[in-house]
């Protein structure tokens, strides 16, 4: 994994509630058995309207994407964010997130950015031009005018994301434990047998 | 918190943790592995990379459920894509030396339907899968949720996640249901309660007189869709009918581990007096048969209410998405759902797919018809739900009817595999989804339970099945 550096961008907002992952990513998409072209169907059905944000040129080659409440709601598809940064996002900004969206985002440098609904309103009122700037390490979100916004973000990913650490890696190194672990534990269950 | 008072989530949260390291999330173990073709074939291909092995073959199993046409399984698949993914899972399941339920087999159907059904879902465990609906095994006070893509390969590589523990939340529903109203009427009404994204952050803890009541079938219809109110997972405190059901199945204990385990599993449930981070009740007496309207899970009515009215909805964001909803759907503002004619029926589905659905929707269709306007769709759960409504006589009851009787498989649930609405066309569905498209491009779908489509393929209108009983 690349590590996550800071950067400027315009806004793609879709002021739209609990969009979905079957939204993002149609279903009928999820039959490849690998991870590329997805972008080619984000939003595939929406885009069926010419008129629909990502066919215009404010859709294009903006990296943050601003999304009404609880976005990635629905499936655990990892489709979902493989599609978003494919297509270019590196950040969606929303006032929350689904659990299982989340996680996956996280772990292909996607960053989910919780504000508040005023700072949510603010953004969506930005002029179609205006720029924000994303910083990880700060974890600030920079406004236009200077206003800077802190969000959260779970400091083991922060860090992960960071240095370009992955995930799986880390947990290959606690093989002791996991060893030691399964001593222990009471299972009767076996697939195999 | 009480002193050392302990739900049933966080009973089985503690006995997993392998390790914690400040600043990082806790290292948990994955008692049970459930793997099907949509969501493992980039899971395997990071193993291959990276030179990893399958840790734990014995705690993972495999079937193929989502790609499958629900026809004739001698012919092959005719889209290749999906023919594909379908081979490539058999490829993986091989080369990993992991069990697989595939096309063929005897045991073959919807992962949430043959895990509990061959014994492999026990309470206490935790319980993975790449797919959003793997809460049904909270029903056996399993600990049990959906994961990513990157997540599968960390379980297969590791048998271990990093996880955070979830927020407790009871949702308490007393009393005892009407004649009409079923298990899917409670999770329906609990979405529309707290909203589609009411749990997020959450572990739902289902308790309460209507709840016990329940069967197993009824538990898992409730625990699947915990999903749908945002939940990371569902749960049911095991109890005997927990361990009725498991006795004797392919996977469960036997002989003296059996006695054993239940001994372990009666210290599950959450201890008198423990505290819940949330709360919430539904009042199972007055519950009505639920009807959804819009294109989520939280946007739901009792049959006989009405569709909202978006001029009503002070806040902006939600108005539009009323709105929006009624425009997709083809519905006015105010109106009732009642009577509302739909073209396909859909009986199926990780929600309502288990035996005991079929037999609730085989009960009121026997020596009715089908309204000759619908398409009525029936899809067993698996190979074994299948065997058990044929030795029922089942399939003769829905074909003497004028339902379609298929192969097991998510089918029109998700509709990756053919089997999906036409553009504009209206469906009462028994699965959990109504997203826009969910069920076909441009299709427009009501989620009810199995009494509710039964009556309504009856009829060819939505119906409250109340006044078939």
């Amino acid at each position: 994994m690349k590590p996550y550096l800071p950067f400027e961008s315009r806004l793609v907002p879709l002021p739209i509630n609990n969009i979905d992952t079957d939204q993002i990513i149609p279903a009928r998409f999820l039959k490849t058995t690998s991870k590329e072209g997805l972008d080619q169907n984000l939003f595939c059905d929406w885009r069926q309207d010419p008129n629909f944000i990502l066919n215009t040129p404010r859709g294009k080659n903006a990296q943050i994407l601003l999304a009404g409440d609880n976005f990635g709601c629905g499936s655990s598809r990892e489709h979902a964010p493989w599609a978003l940064t494919q297509f270019g996002f590196r950040a969606v900004v929303s006032t929350s997130f689904a659990d299982i969206f989340k996680q996956n985002a996280l772990k292909n440098s996607l960053v989910p950015i919780v504000v508040s609904h005023e700072i949510h309103t603010k953004l969506f009122a930005l002029p179609e031009d205006a720029t924000v700037m994303v910083d990880l390490a700060s974890q600030t979100l920079t406004l236009p005018d200077g206003q800077k916004v802190e969000f959260a973000v779970d400091s083991f990913s922060k860090t992960c994301l960071l240095d370009g650490i992955d995930e799986l890696g880390w947990i290959l190194k606690q093989e002791p434990a996991i060893a030691a672990y399964e001593k222990t534990r009471t299972s009767t269950l076996n697939t195999l047998a | 918190m009480s002193g050392n008072l302990k739900t049933l989530s966080q009973k089985v949260w503690d006995s997993h943790v392998v390790r914690e390291e400040p600043g990082a999330p806790s290292l948990l173990y994955i008692d049970l592995h459930l793997v099907h073709e949509v969501t493992s074939p980039q899971a395997f291909q990071g193993l291959r990379e990276r030179g990893l092995k399958v840790r734990r073959p014995d705690l993972t199993v495999a079937t193929t459920d989502h790609s499958i046409p629900t026809t004739d399984r001698s012919l092959p698949i005719l889209d290749p894509i999906a023919a594909k993914q379908v081979a490539q899972l058999d490829t993986n399941c091989k080369e990993f030396g992991i069990p697989h339920y595939g096309v063929h087999s005897t045991h073959q159907g919807i992962v949430h339907v043959i895990g509990p059904e061959l014994g492999f879902t026990q309470p206490g465990m935790t319980v993975v899968c790449g797919d959003s609906h793997t809460a049904t095994h909270g029903a056996f006070g399993a600990l049990a949720f959906g994961i990513g893509t990157s997540e599968v390969e960390n379980v297969l590589a590791t048998q271990c996640l990093l996880q955070r523990p979830s927020k407790t939340f009871q949702v308490k529903v007393q009393g005892s249901l009407r004649p009409g109203v079923s298990a899917k009427d409670i999770i329906l009404a609990l979405c529309a309660q707290i909203g589609i994204g009411g749990a997020t952050g959450t572990v739902l803890e289902y308790t309460g007189a209507a709840m016990r009541a329940l069967d197993m079938e009824g538990r898992m219809t409730v625990c699947n869709m915990s999903i749908e109110a945002g939940a990371r997972a569902g749960m049911v405190a095991p109890d005997d009918k927990t361990f009725h059901y498991l006795h004797g199945r392919e996977f469960a204990p036997k002989g003296k581990d059996w006695d054993d385990a239940v001994a372990r599993w009666k210290k599950l449930p959450t201890d008198e007096g423990a505290r819940f981070d949330r709360e919430v009740f539904i009042d199972g007496d007055n519950l009505e048969p639920m009807i959804t309207w819009g294109t989520n899970p939280g946007m739901g009515v009792s049959i006989s209410g009405a569709v909202p009215d978006p001029s009503t909805i002070a806040d902006p964001l939600e108005r539009d998405a009323v709105a929006k909803a009624l425009v997709y759907m083809g519905l006015e503002a105010g109106k009732p759902v009642l009577g509302h004619a739909v073209n396909v029926v859909f009986i199926g589905s990780c929600t309502n797919s288990r035996i005991s659905d079929l037999r609730i929707a085989a009960q009121l269709l026997k020596g009715r018809k089908v309204n000759p306007s619908v398409r009525v769709m029936v899809v067993p759960g698996s190979m074994e739900v299948k065997r058990q409504a044929i030795a029922e006589g089942l399939p003769e009851i829905f074909r003497a009817a004028g339902c379609d009787w298929r192969e097991p498989g998510c089918s029109m649930c998700i509709a990756m595999n053919g089997d999906q609405l036409q553009p504009g066309e209206y469906s009462v569905s028994t699965s959990n989804r109504n997203f826009e498209g969910r069920q076909g491009k441009g299709g427009r779908t009501f989620l009810a339970s199995p009494l509710t489509a039964a009556a309504t393929a009856i009829t060819g209108v939505v119906t409250d099945v109340r006044t078939l009983l």
